[in-house]
């Protein structure tokens, strides 16, 4: 185990150059225009784009949060569900062996 | 625990909490750079610290499973799977809606993301061993989520050791005091959350197996 | 146990691999066949103005070598399950782990056979200068190939008595080794630029070996409770 964080360090002074995991630098990303504007060859900062080009945040925001919630609500929904089954099917067998016992 | 006394204690803060959570997200500052989108981030790290959580839980209880043989492990461990998986599934879409505004693009190959969606599927693939495993997978799928728990420190540093677009480990320590309120509120969300559901989960699989050994000795 | 006897018992396990691999070349002529096949269909599925494509080569190579793999340690488990060799092995008074190794060795031998075609195939195929630098390439693939065989021989052990478990050796091995094939794609990719920075080479060795090290240990150390019922 020591070994093993040893390595670790070893490794985090190894690579602390400037490409990412798969060896292409890291260049500022551009909003690109979807219709008939040409390219733009330079970075442009998000706030100094013309309104069409920007992407609204609400929405994004929206699904997010609504996302995180309904898959937690389901999956609550499915573990009642289950636990009522299988406590229902307990009680069965649990009777069973009693009129078998008697 | 969830036939005990704490589990609706638990469950009425858990759903104060959530409840709550609407209201401090809206009261956080807004981050300069990003604007309204960033409050994905008071959904988004949480979903994951749970998910690391889960992720402990089920290599540490595998392991107890493997070398001391406790039955309870075993329940434990195949419910915090369950669990890795949806906190997991909560944290990748997240992801993705915050990137796409934030950073232009839906998805990047870079060390974090790549290695987070590894993580994801390993557990993924511990479901699957245990539902068509068939006899001894319980094993079998012990072993896989050591190897899950493995990854989970790699994850967490990949963003320190490789630049990569997604941010540092050093935001959480520096969030100003308007974001770090409501970025623990929601982390104690998630955290209960977690609790609540794992006890339940580990409930459901104690009921099966007293099923199962029902089964067997009405055979007899 | 002591180390002898340990060292002793992992040789005896890859002799009696090697000697049944040279006696039915099963293993090997399969595998070897399946690995060809596989670059085969890659360089034709990745093409550009009718040729393959040359900077695919490095993606396809390691691609070959974690399917050939897959189907290796499957035939060479499987192998094991119809004589029931493998039980007769954990009722032997020999160290669990010992086995493991022994079964891990005999597996990488087998790659080895494969990868020595493979290599010099590829580089044949998508005429890439891929031997500018054969130490670092030989120890790129034999660091990836450790890595992937040493969880792939866990797994393959485990799944013998298990259901469904042809499909069950990749999906549960893929997860885990993606990283290895990463690292070495990456390694291989480098390899083969123009002008290659030897440095980030050995930075994607160095992430192998750090794999290789967690690999094993958790292996060895899962390897007796996982083989006992």
């Amino acid at each position: 185990m020591l070994v093993v964080i040893l390595l670790a360090v070893f490794l985090q002074t190894l690579t602390t150059s400037s490409q990412n995991l798969f060896g292409s630098s890291f260049t500022p990303l551009v909003v690109h225009a979807e219709q008939t504007q040409p390219a733009q060859d330079e970075f442009v900062p998000i706030d100094e784009l013309p309104p069409e080009d920007q992407l609204p945040a609400a929405p994004l925001l929206i699904a997010a949060y609504a996302f995180a919630w309904i898959a937690l609500l389901i999956y609550i929904w499915s573990l009642w569900r289950r636990l009522g089954s299988v406590e229902r099917e307990l009680a069965d067998v649990a009777r069973r062996i009693n009129n078998r016992a008697d | 625990m969830i036939a005990s006394r704490w589990f609706p204690v638990l469950a009425v803060i858990a759903m104060v909490f959530f409840a709550g959570a609407p209201l401090m997200i809206a009261r956080a500052p807004y981050e300069s750079t990003m604007g309204l989108v960033q409050k994905i981030f008071y959904f988004h790290v949480p979903a994951w610290i749970a998910m690391f959580l889960a992720a402990f839980v089920c290599g540490i209880s595998s392991a107890i499973y493997l070398f001391k043989g406790k039955k309870l492990a075993d329940h434990l461990a195949v419910a915090a799977a369950e669990l890795t998986i949806l906190f997991g599934l909560i944290g990748l879409v997240t992801g993705p809606l915050w990137a796409r505004k934030a950073w232009g693009l839906w998805w990047q190959w870079d060390a974090r993301l790549t290695s987070a969606l590894i993580l994801w599927m390993i557990f993924v693939a511990y479901q699957l061993l245990r539902q068509y495993g068939g006899p001894g997978s319980d094993k079998l799928a012990a072993g896989m989520a050591l190897f899950g728990m493995a990854n989970v420190p790699f994850v967490y540093w990949s963003v320190n050791v490789w630049r990569t677009i997604h941010p540092t480990t050093n935001v959480v320590p520096t969030l100003v005091p308007g974001m770090s309120e409501a970025f623990f509120w929601c982390s104690a969300a998630f955290i209960l959350m977690f609790i609540l559901t794992l006890s339940a989960r580990v409930k459901l699989e104690c009921h099966r197996a007293a099923i199962d050994r029902l089964y067997l000795s009405l055979d007899d | 146990m002591t180390a002898t006897r340990f060292i002793r018992v992992a040789w005896l396990i890859v002799k009696k691999d090697l000697t049944i691999e040279a006696r039915s070349r099963e293993l090997v002529l399969t595998t070897l066949f399946f690995a060809v096949s596989c670059v085969l269909v890659f360089a034709f599925g990745f093409v550009r103005d009718q040729n393959p494509i040359g900077e695919a080569a490095a993606g396809i190579l390691w691609i070959a070598i974690a399917f050939a793999g897959t189907l290796a340690l499957g035939r060479a488990f499987e192998r094991e399950r119809y004589h029931d060799v493998l039980h007769a092995l954990l009722l032997a008074p020999a160290d669990r782990p010992a086995i493991y190794i022994g079964k891990l060795l005999a597996v990488i031998c087998l790659l080895a056979v494969v990868e020595i075609i493979i290599v010099p195939l590829i580089s044949l195929f998508f005429q890439t200068p891929i031997f500018r630098h054969p130490w670092l390439l030989g120890l790129l693939l034999a660091c990836g190939t450790l890595g992937f065989a040493s969880v792939g021989t866990l797994f393959a052990a485990m799944l013998v008595r298990a259901r469904s478990r042809d499909v069950l050796l990749p999906v549960l091995l893929y997860p885990i080794t993606i990283p290895v094939i990463i690292a070495g794609v990456r390694g291989t990719v480098l390899l083969l630029q123009p002008e290659v920075d030897v440095i980030m080479v050995r930075a994607w060795i160095g992430m192998l070996v750090f794999f290789d090290v967690v690999f094993i240990t958790l292996s060895l150390w899962t390897f007796e409770p996982l083989m006992t019922d």
